[in-house]
């Protein structure tokens, strides 16, 4: 597995695992009353910096444990990754556009905040799972 | 419309037809990671045209020697 192949794994799971406590946290705060009421933006930022610090700290964590592994980065990771970013980055425009959408017709700002965030981390999901099929299976030809 | 390469390659017999070559021997030597030689013996990756005369040179070979593309004709047959 080249050194990009575990970044992205671990920048996958971070992902996940991150956006999947922010809603467990929403969830555990709502009972019973409206989402919108819930005090969502102290978590909302936490999850994001602890995904980013998280995958931070793995890496580095796998880079001392074994640190002959080596860390080449060649055309093959360039393209996987471009396309990759490519990919996801759909999520990232369907996210703004419907944030500014909902700003212009006066939602509350927590489904604002929420519908982005969920399409920064759908970005995330879908950009990385297509990272992973093209490193276990073969980049498209066209 | 995504479809799987047609490129075929030789590699792996060239590697073994030169020394037992390792494939991180041929990765160190046309500057690429290991796994990307694995992917290309292995058909997964079609390599730059660039990448494709290094793989020739190590082996001292022309280019078709190491990659092969089948004809409209081979492939209807």
């Amino acid at each position: 597995m080249t050194h990009d192949e575990k970044r992205t794994w671990i920048r996958l799971i971070a992902s996940v695992v991150a956006y999947g406590v922010y809603v467990a946290i929403i969830l555990g705060r709502a009972d019973g009353r409206p989402l919108p009421d819930v005090p969502y933006a102290t978590a909302l930022v936490l999850t994001v910096v602890g995904a980013i610090v998280a995958s931070v700290v793995v890496e580095t964590v796998l880079g001392v444990l074994n640190p002959r592994a080596s860390r080449a980065r060649d055309v093959r990771d360039r393209e996987i990754a471009r396309l990759g970013d490519h990919i996801g980055q759909s999520f990232v425009v369907i996210g703004a556009v419907a944030g500014m959408l909902m700003a212009m017709v006066e939602w509350e700002p927590f489904w604002i905040a929420n519908v982005i965030y969920l399409c920064f981390a759908l970005s995330a999901v879908l950009g990385g799972v297509a990272k992973i099929v093209m490193y276990r299976r073969s980049l498209p030809q066209w | 419309m995504v479809k799987p390469t047609r490129v075929t390659n030789r590699i792996r017999a060239l590697r073994f037809a030169h020394g037992e070559m390792t494939q991180a021997e041929l990765a160190e030597r046309i500057g690429v990671t290991r796994q990307t030689v694995i992917a290309i013996e292995q058909g997964r990756y079609s390599p730059s045209l660039e990448l494709a005369f290094r793989i020739a040179r190590v082996f001292n070979v022309p280019l078709d020697a190491v990659f092969q593309y089948p004809d409209d004709n081979e492939e209807s047959s």
